[in-house]
């Protein structure tokens, strides 16, 4: 099993580094995870790591991309729940690094 | 697109006691991203499934409940349920965490006879 | 002896075999068997005869986990891991339906 280190404490990962333990994350969890992906969080990448976290509060699951993205244009606006802007965020592909840095598991049907 | 197919889950397995609800629900979010026409059928113990107020907590399972609101998100929206089942288990409509069509033995027959497809959990 | 059970009667025969087998004594209702001590369901009233012969438990937790603690049928009582664990050790033989 791997693990990374954030602030001296050791979360457990799988071989992909997703986060084993979901109620371990905190916003630097997040923040690092976001960086092993090369991506710079901004306001726009915490609304959807935020919104994602909430879904799978309420629902149990990661949402496949195509539930994603319309979600997020109906709860944060049209202009927001389209695949370039998701995209535009999390290069590769919103449903796998989005869900990393947000600590919940891959998709369910995400290959 | 001409090639859709009608796809029907029959569910008839109460949750945790075995796999097979679980499996089941993996599958129907999976199916979903091909855009078929799917059914979700719940029948004989398979209707326990979606009796509302499941908590986990006390056999360290998870509580997969939940995930059936989430159907409708990925467009699946055609949820049956066979009322001699629930009647056979003292439940209504009214104990069920989503919106559903109840319907008769003999309607339930008839909707498994116009499937292309039938996947039996 | 103590008997227990882990199948739906609604679908598998094991509970009402057991009662037209066994002589008495203990029944733990646990998994999917806990759905025979709720009210209002089929096998209910088959259950209720067979209070005066035998003492139902049924396994709380898994009560719960299938949203049916609230309608736990007269009659039949809750247990606990602990409880299952003093039924086990409270009876000098143990029989699983499975």
């Amino acid at each position: 099993m791997a693990s990374i280190e954030v602030n001296g404490k050791s979360y457990e990962t799988d071989e992909e580094g997703y986060l084993v333990d979901l109620a371990e994350w905190n916003p630097e969890v997040g923040n690092y995870l976001a960086q092993s992906e090369n991506i710079e969080m901004t306001d726009q990448h915490w609304e959807v790591i935020n919104f994602l976290r909430e879904y799978f509060e309420e629902y149990q699951i990661a949402p496949a991309v195509r539930v994603l993205t319309k979600a997020i244009g109906k709860k944060l606006g049209p202009e927001k729940g389209t695949s370039e802007y998701l995209y535009g965020l999390f290069p590769y592909g919103p449903g796998k690094q989005a869900c990393k840095i947000a600590g919940l598991p891959k998709p369910t049907g995400c290959i | 697109m001409s090639d859709i197919k009608k796809f029907m889950f029959v569910n008839r397995k109460a949750p945790y006691g075995t796999i097979y609800a679980l499996e089941s629900l993996e599958v129907v979010l999976i199916t979903a991203a091909f855009d078929q026409d799917v059914s979700l059928m719940f029948t004989d113990d398979g209707v326990y499934q979606l009796k509302k107020g499941q908590q986990t907590k006390g056999i360290e399972t998870k509580n997969f409940s939940p995930t059936y609101r989430a159907l409708e998100g990925y467009d699946i929206e055609k949820l049956y349920v066979d009322q001699e089942s629930l009647a056979e288990r003292g439940l209504t409509e009214d104990d069920l965490l989503v919106d559903v069509t109840v319907l008769t033995r003999a309607e339930v027959g008839a909707l498994m006879d116009e499937q292309d497809v039938i996947l039996s959990f | 002896m103590l008997h227990i059970i882990n199948r739906s009667p609604l679908s598998d025969k094991a509970l009402e075999n057991c009662l037209n087998t066994a002589t008495g004594g203990d029944i733990l209702l646990i998994e999917d068997a806990v759905y025979a001590a709720t009210a209002g369901n089929a096998f209910e009233a088959r259950l209720r005869a067979a209070m005066g012969k035998f003492k139902i438990s049924v396994l709380r937790p898994d009560l719960e986990a299938r949203g049916m603690a609230d309608r736990l049928v007269e009659g039949a009582a809750f247990v606990d891991y602990a409880g299952f664990v003093e039924l086990v050790a409270a009876n000098k033989t143990c029989q699983s339906w499975l």
